[in-house]
């Protein structure tokens, strides 16, 4: 096979966010990254830990995304490391960042709306080459959600949002990913589907993933989540425990400003 | 303070969501107004009901006492608003300056001076000759204020005039929007930047799912519970959740 490699049953110090090692599967440093028009990212430094989720808030404009594009190679760093089980990823292509393990699942919807539940979800697994693996995986997922089996046959194109979102993390799951990117995942969906979609993320992570979540619902992707970070103008601002963040004072000025600054425009 | 834009109560849905509901703003004659919200909050939809893209399912819009809503977004344009798009919308393959004489409709001596007047107060008259796709963003956002300019138009809404431009623009920009204001121009504007919104508005407006959660000075606004509440999201009870079954 050429995807990543990793044991069939998850390592019990690894089943919950809150059984997490302490190890880091991802150490980001002095990232520095941007556009053209100036540096977005400007000097992040962050550790995502092995089987917990780390959660990375922040007002519009902080740099999420663009951390997130920088990880998988869409992005090409001016400075710094992101280090992936000790492999620095800058430099390499997206494609060798995904067989590395690294899987993203987009903000926006992107599941092939003419093509069948089933035939995406097997899409996730097009850099595999044995055909047998692609099968025992599809079946792995659907077992990690019994209900997307029930919509295996149907149209993508004719899921709700909230059902396509579940479909989407199913197709990441294909890889076995050593580090799942998601990144926005509540977008555009109701508070009761977003219930869901959050329930659904616990479950990958019980299941032994690693998830680096990018969210615009702060409050719960950080309540969801062992580890928080809040970036504010291209920087870290705040990280500790979910928890610790939430409750952190400064949350608000980092998101309404006030904050003391050296840079900025008003 | 005698608002010289409002809207009333409109609402706007696309297919079961409601964009705005029941959404109220005032724009006081002469002031720079905020509008502010989490993503996906409605702003751009009040921005498109107002200038005529969008059309409102209910409510209403006001220029001065005057009901113009749902008016087309020439006549609005014509009425005295001028916009700009979050995506700037300018000419690429035509010069800026040809660009400026696309939004006077004219190519004469007097219009010619008129836009390179205002490509100078926006500071990119050196790039007149230019093709405009070769501008920067930033460069682009200025050159759409220019030519709303050329309108010359009471009120202007500006959608994002911050966003994605680098700090010394942010900073030319608010000061050239500093300065139409002195000579009496209206803004009402929707940006991230927070510092920037924060520091230029008399008033700002927060939406959140299409409603108005709180409006007044930024020192008011930034120490609201409410406006925190916008943008940190719903806090959701996760012991609750079961995959798949309301997805």
């Amino acid at each position: 096979m050429t995807g990543p490699v990793l044991p069939e049953t998850p390592d019990p110090a690894r089943e919950s966010a809150t059984g997490t090692t302490d190890r880091p599967v991802l150490t980001i440093e002095g990232l520095v990254a941007g556009y053209g028009g100036g540096d977005v990212l400007r000097g992040v430094s962050l550790e995502v830990t092995e089987g917990g989720i780390t959660c990375v808030v922040g007002p519009n404009g902080a740099g999420k995304s663009t951390l997130m594009a920088a990880i998988s190679g869409l992005l090409r760093p001016r400075l710094g490391s992101i280090m992936l089980d000790g492999e620095n990823l800058v430099g390499k292509s997206p494609r060798q960042i995904l067989r590395l393990g690294v899987v993203q699942v987009p903000q926006n919807h992107s599941l092939f709306r003419d093509m069948t539940v089933r035939e995406n979800i097997e899409l996730g697994g097009y850099i595999l080459t044995d055909r047998s693996l692609t099968a025992r995986r599809v079946s792995a997922v659907f077992d990690l959600f019994p209900q997307i089996a029930g919509w295996a046959g149907s149209r993508a194109g004719s899921l709700s949002g909230g059902q396509q979102r579940l479909v989407e993390f199913a197709r990441a799951l294909m890889l076995e990913p050593r580090l799942l990117m998601l990144d926005e995942p509540s977008m555009g969906l109701a508070p009761k589907v977003l219930r869901t979609v959050f329930g659904a993320i616990r479950q990958i992570n019980s299941g032994g993933s690693t998830i680096l979540l990018v969210e615009q619902n702060a409050r719960a992707g950080l309540r969801l989540s062992g580890h928080g970070v809040v970036m504010e103008n291209g920087r870290v601002r705040l990280s500790g425990t979910g928890r610790e963040v939430l409750d952190n004072p400064e949350i608000g000025a980092l998101y309404l400003g006030g904050v003391p600054g050296e840079d900025r425009a008003g | 303070m005698t608002a010289l834009l409002r809207t009333d109560g409109v609402r706007k849905a696309y297919g079961g969501v409601h964009a705005l509901d029941g959404c109220t703003v005032e724009v006081g004659e002469g002031t720079v107004a905020g509008l502010i919200g989490p993503n996906g909050s409605g702003k751009t939809t009040l921005f498109n009901v107002i200038t005529g893209y969008a059309k409102a399912d209910a409510g209403e819009v006001y220029l001065a006492g005057r009901r113009i809503t749902n008016a087309a977004p020439d006549k609005v344009f014509a009425m005295g608003i001028g916009r700009t798009f979050q995506l700037t919308r300018i000419f690429a393959r035509l010069t800026v300056l040809e660009n400026m004489l696309v939004a006077s409709r004219h190519g004469h001596s007097a219009h010619r001076k008129r836009a390179m007047e205002q490509l100078e107060f926006v500071g990119i008259a050196g790039h007149h000759a230019a093709l405009a796709g070769t501008l920067s963003y930033g460069q682009r956002k200025l050159l759409e204020l220019a030519y709303v300019l050329v309108a010359d138009p009471e009120v202007i809404l500006l959608d994002e005039p911050a966003g994605g431009v680098n700090l010394s623009l942010v900073n030319h920009i608010a000061d050239r929007i500093k300065d139409l204001n002195a000579e009496g121009k209206t803004f009402l504007i929707v940006e991230h930047n927070m510092e920037f919104v924060m520091g230029l508005c008399d008033q700002v407006t927060v939406l959140d799912s299409g409603s108005v959660v709180a409006a007044g000075p930024p020192d008011i606004i930034r120490t609201d519970r409410r406006v925190l509440d916008a943008y940190l999201g719903e806090d959701l009870d996760e012991d609750d959740a079961d995959p798949g079954q309301d997805a």
